[in-house]
């Protein structure tokens, strides 16, 4: 009996303990194996606490060559798509054009159709328009899904956004650009960041659309998939475990940030 | 007041038309410098777009504005030496208040903001929360921010867009009070647009009403409550009794009009509507102007006042006042109000009164107008 009340009081702590363990027992074996020193090619019985592939993480042929163009692909399609992505978020809710209900919907379509449709779809546009596949291949597509998320999240904070701060800075002597730069900027930066976070992991992520168009040049994801086929490396754990730990720094640093703020304010 | 015309706001045949609705119809004013002046209507009677004509935010369809000798109706919002105090404030959310305040002198390049902001921030008594952002204060508090933000920059004209419309009724009374002081101390004129007559009553030296894109009436405060010239101003400032009357003769300055077989006497002066003998004419009559004297004593009313026989309908005590409405001959439900200085106990629903009132506080308006324009408005506000 006791155990069914302390059960029934405890039901949601034990719930959500239990959703968090779903979602990172992944990571945990990630990182976990990341010291392991397999016996075979395969990386996936635990033979011995060991901390060589974290002492040479380079140390497999082409591993770092491909996470070092998937970084650099990942930083141009987030730029280019939340450039652009902003752009056209502030023309479709600040101006009146025809077709506007169009592009609007239109925008989605990418988010809405299957990767791999798309993949292969792109593949045949490339060869068609006689272009070399490679890392410019790879960063046209990757900037053309992205766009429709940042478009998504920019949209959704300039909607918000009360027209009168504008008129106010305007009515307080900033001319056209000092508005954008001190008033609408800054207030929209947050759906600007959110796009932009979110262009990055997609790109960093995708295997299906580059692995279409990549030609010959290998991505960090395409050359975990390629080398799961004959074997998987240690390094990819811990790459895999750095991301993470930096992943949850950054969030982790930007709690603190905001924490701070708000007791200075109060 | 100053001869100093720098300050003064002329709008010059100005009109704003949206596609096919006219928001504004082609409009003269002339605010002097230096005056607190309140456009008072109902919403959508174009007295807002009226005020962002004047702050550059809207473009005229026509006209021009001038401030002092300059035609600024070219100009941008940020070229003009106006500020504005918008409706719900429009602070900036991602500066603290000094920030928002020093927004204006920092955009014209000012370097040292610092003494400036202190001291407009102790001006509107905000000095101990420079570094909070906007959302961390009250409504009262952003309120004062705004204005703070706007005179800082000494402009020749503040605008204000209905400032008070989001406080409740007594920080509603204390602001007023308040912005009445700041106007007095720093001496710019103040265009303050609002639909609450009592606010741009207590306010401002000169009153435009305006209703449906025109500015129906314009003058001071007392001058528009004694002597409106339209059933819209009567009835959109306070209460206003309507009776329907015909014009019979003239003696001197007066006019003699027929109303339901008794005679009512208006002085000439007081009478906006043209008077031909046998013409109609509208006599208005303010509810607390009338004096209520019960039917058997109507021999000590004395001679020469408006008379009107009736019976009361219904009373309502509401403590320095009695309000009752009487039906006559003349007007179903003439409303009077009664200071309780006396109370007559026979004055109750049922009782037969005389209705009696000074000519020299009788109005008289064109006939052809609706009685009731202005009521429902006037009754929100």
């Amino acid at each position: 009996m006791t155990f069914v009340n302390w059960l029934k009081r405890n039901l949601v702590v034990i719930a959500g303990l239990l959703t968090l363990a779903y979602l990172l027992l992944p990571n945990v074996v990630v990182t976990v194996f990341s010291f392991n020193n397999p016996k075979g090619r395969f990386n996936y019985e635990w033979q011995e606490f060991s901390t060589a592939a974290w002492q040479d993480p380079c140390g497999v042929s082409d591993l770092c060559g491909s996470l070092s163009l998937s970084l650099q692909i990942a930083f141009w399609a987030t730029l280019g798509a939340t450039l652009l992505g902003t752009m056209i978020a502030f023309a479709l809710v600040r101006y009146r054009f025809r077709a506007r209900g169009a592009v609007n919907s239109l925008i989605f379509l990418p988010m809405a159709m299957p990767e791999v449709v798309m993949a292969a779809s792109l593949l045949t546009l490339f060869l068609n328009m006689g272009a070399q596949l490679g890392f410019w291949t790879i960063l046209i597509a990757h900037i053309m899904f992205c766009l429709s998320f940042v478009v998504t999240a920019v949209k959704a904070r300039v909607m918000s956004m009360d027209p009168r701060l504008e008129q106010a800075a305007q009515d307080l002597y900033a001319g056209p650009v000092q508005t954008f730069l001190r008033v609408t900027l800054p207030i929209a930066a947050p759906g600007i960041a959110a796009g932009a976070l979110l262009a990055f992991a997609l790109s960093f992520d995708d295997f299906i659309i580059t692995n279409f168009n990549a030609g010959s040049t290998v991505t960090f994801p395409m050359f975990v998939w390629g080398s799961a086929q004959r074997g998987t490396p240690v390094q990819i754990n811990v790459i895999g475990t750095a991301m993470f730990v930096i992943a949850v720094l950054f969030v982790l640093a930007s709690m603190v940030i905001s924490n701070r703020r708000t007791k200075q304010k109060a | 007041m100053t001869n100093d015309t720098s300050g003064d706001v002329r709008l010059s045949g100005i009109a704003k038309t949206y596609g096919s609705f006219t928001a504004v119809h082609p409009l003269d004013l002339t605010v002097p410098q230096g005056s607190f002046f309140a456009l008072l209507g109902a919403s959508g009677c174009g007295k807002t777009t009226t005020l962002r004509m004047i702050a550059g935010l809207e473009e005229p369809s026509a006209g021009t504005v001038h401030l002092g000798d300059q035609d600024v109706t070219a100009l941008p919002p940020y070229k003009r030496p106006v500020n504005t105090v918008f409706q719900s404030y429009a602070l900036f959310p991602h500066l603290d208040i000094f920030e928002n305040v020093a927004f204006g002198l920092r955009r014209r390049g000012i370097k040292s903001v610092k003494k400036q902001v202190g001291d407009m921030l102790d001006l509107v008594q905000l000095g101990e929360q420079a570094r909070k952002k906007p959302h961390q204060l009250s409504g009262g508090q952003q309120q004062r921010v705004a204005v703070a933000r706007a005179l800082i920059n000494h402009p020749k004209v503040l605008l204000l867009d209905e400032p008070l419309g989001a406080l409740d009724l007594k920080l509603r009374r204390q602001m007023q009070l308040e912005l009445k002081r700041i106007q007095t101390e720093v001496g710019i004129t103040f265009v303050h647009v609002t639909h609450d007559q009592e606010e741009a009553m207590t306010m401002a030296d000169t009153v435009a009403v305006m209703n449906a894109g025109r500015v129906e009436q314009l003058g001071s405060p007392t001058d528009l409550y004694e002597n409106p010239r339209t059933t819209f101003v009567a009835n959109f400032l306070g209460t206003s009794n309507f009776i329907e009357a015909e014009v019979d003769t003239k003696s001197g300055d007066d006019i003699v009009l027929k109303a339901g077989g008794g005679k009512l006497v208006l002085p000439e002066s007081r009478c906006a509507a043209a008077t031909t003998t046998g013409g109609k004419v509208l006599v208005g009559v303010r509810p607390e102007k009338i004096s209520l004297t019960h039917a058997d004593d109507a021999g000590e009313i004395p001679e020469g006042r408006n008379r009107i026989n009736g019976r009361i309908t219904n009373s309502s005590f509401i403590g320095v006042s009695t309000q009752y409405v009487v039906d006559s001959a003349v007007c179903p439900d003439f409303e009077v109000y009664v200071q309780n200085v006396d109370r007559d106990t026979r004055l109750e629903p049922g009782a037969d009164v005389v209705l009696h009132w000074s000519p020299a506080h009788t109005f008289g308006l064109d006939a052809a107008q609706d009685i009731d324009a202005g009521v429902e408005e006037g009754a929100a506000a």
